[in-house]
């Protein structure tokens, strides 16, 4: 099992936690404007990831709260936590 | 054929102890080019150039597997074979995949074990019970076999059943699809490669693909551990993997891979002869020939690739098996273990072109492409023998996601999302 470190109520055990999938999905500024192709991906292409993968997590039976994690695929080890907002780690951005 | 199997054989190879039965297939070292390449050596993949030289006549083939044939989930699933989906696409795909598993020993001269023993879709509520009489009634009307039960008929199928209405979920009735039933999975792979390799496929174990070259928009080979191998054609069929190999290639695809947990408990005497799903509990459960209980879970909802899952879910898992069958409350579980399943947000597969021409995926099976093998494997080879798919295939196309057309089976695939 996972011990997820919650940013705001510190570590847990995963089973207190729900995924939430890619995280730093944008929804498109300007729907009437894309494409089916554009919709597409969107709403369905993913990177899913071989490594280390940005995802949404939240705390469901604790503060209720989302943040991102950077969790490896393969070994399962997160190697961070942040808040949403705040930029993925090592982005330049 | 080169060792045909029969019980004049068997009687053969008995006088010498056994000791002289040829190898079931070769183990070539690739060629510089082929007419095609199959990347990915699980069932669907031997399937695929297995139909390719029977139905097709195209023998210059190859399969490339990254560690060793069957190794992945087609020797990590429950074995369930049915073919009671609710939309007439997939029910369509899925009959003619369990009408090839009918005769499919006979055809391969191998014996995989094929038991049509009856597969239970257990309802627990009235929406369930109705969501039941729905299938099997669009079942039926598709020429699919399909009954409803009431509590006491499940009952009387499974005695050891907790039929009780104090149950915490008591038992409301079910599906019944007497043609489904479990087949014995390393046997699919391995009778699949025996015949794919006697009609002239290489397959070539351990030589994992690390590129997808393109030339000008159309695929020309694979890069490999063994050094690039060319290719008129290129069928990717990586189950797990798919979103990997897709990058290779430039793609990006509805999938998002799993941990798919399943466990096997100390064989213990027959006691259960069918097979006995829940989709509102979650288990499900058979009893291998060997005598042990064969469990499925269900996939964690993160993204994994590592061949393992959370201990929770199996724990959610037993309690329902333990509820719905409490006999086995003191059976010991012998082994568990993980496969990566390639979901898509329809629960149907892709099958089919890419935008790369002469580029094949076949993927996206999800937590339910065992009971597919056949049908898949011959649905992709006649795509990519004609460069279109068959109608059998057509509706899974990768362009149903720009389309809006998704078929949508998660009620009858089985397995928690």
């Amino acid at each position: 099992m996972l011990i997820i470190d919650c940013p705001w109520c510190g570590p847990r055990e995963q089973t207190e936690f729900s995924y939430g999938g890619e995280a730093h999905i944008v929804r498109p500024p300007q729907p009437d404007a894309l494409s089916d192709g554009q919709w597409a991906d969107y709403l369905f292409m993913r990177r899913n990831t071989r490594g280390v993968h940005l995802e949404q997590w939240v705390h469901t039976y604790g503060c209720r709260r989302w943040f991102n994690l950077a969790r490896d695929t393969v070994t399962y080890k997160i190697a961070a936590v942040y808040k949403p907002g705040e930029p993925a780690p090592g982005s330049t951005t | 054929m080169r060792n045909r199997y029969s019980i004049f054989s068997l009687v053969r190879n008995a006088l010498s102890y056994h000791e002289d039965w040829q190898t079931a297939w070769r183990s070539p070292e690739p060629r510089q080019h082929y007419d095609v390449v199959i990347v990915g050596g699980g069932g669907h993949g031997l399937a695929t150039a297995y139909y390719l030289a029977k139905e097709h006549g195209i023998t210059n083939v190859a399969v490339i597997e990254k560690g060793w044939i069957g190794g992945g989930n087609t020797g990590r699933n429950t074995t369930i074979v049915r073919s009671n989906y609710l939309w007439d696409e997939a029910t369509h795909l899925y009959e003619k995949s369990l009408q090839l598993w009918e005769g499919l020993s006979q055809d391969l001269n191998y014996n995989v074990m094929f038991s049509p023993r009856g597969v239970l879709n257990l309802g627990h509520s009235l929406q369930d019970m109705r969501d039941i009489e729905r299938r099997v009634n669009a079942n039926r009307l598709n020429g699919v076999d399909g009954e409803v039960l009431n509590a006491a008929q499940v009952k009387a199928m499974v005695p050891i059943i907790n039929a009780s209405p104090d149950a915490r979920y008591p038992i409301m009735g079910a599906s019944l699809q007497r043609r489904g039933g479990v087949a014995r999975h390393d046997a699919v792979a391995w009778g699949f490669a025996r015949g794919a390799d006697a009609r002239g496929v290489d397959i070539i174990q351990n030589c994992e693909v690390t590129g997808i070259r393109r030339d000008n928009g159309r695929v020309v080979g694979v890069e490999t551990r063994k050094g690039f191998i060319g290719a008129n054609k290129v069928g990717v069929v990586a189950a797990g993997h798919s979103s990997v190999l897709a990058a290779m290639a430039g793609l990006r695809f509805p999938i998002e891979s799993h941990p798919l947990q399943a466990l096997v408990s100390e064989p213990i005497k027959p006691v259960l002869d069918t097979v006995v799903m829940s989709n509102a509990v979650h288990g499900y459960i058979s009893q291998s020939d060997k005598g042990d209980l064969v469990i499925g879970a269900g996939i964690d909802a993160y993204v994994g690739y590592g061949q393992r899952g959370s201990f929770s879910i199996i724990e959610g898992t037993l309690a329902a098996i333990v509820e719905l069958f409490p006999t086995f409350s003191r059976v010991r579980m012998n082994r568990q273990w993980g496969g990566i399943v390639d979901v898509c947000p329809d629960a149907c597969p892709i099958v089919g072109l890419t935008p790369v021409r002469s580029l094949y995926f076949n993927c996206g099976w999800g937590t339910g492409g065992f009971k597919a093998t056949p049908g898949s494997g011959w649905a992709f080879a006649h795509t990519i023998a004609h460069d279109r798919p068959h109608e059998l295939n057509a509706p899974f196309s990768l362009e149903r996601f720009s389309t809006g057309h998704l078929i949508d089976e998660h009620g009858a695939a089985g397995v928690a999302h």
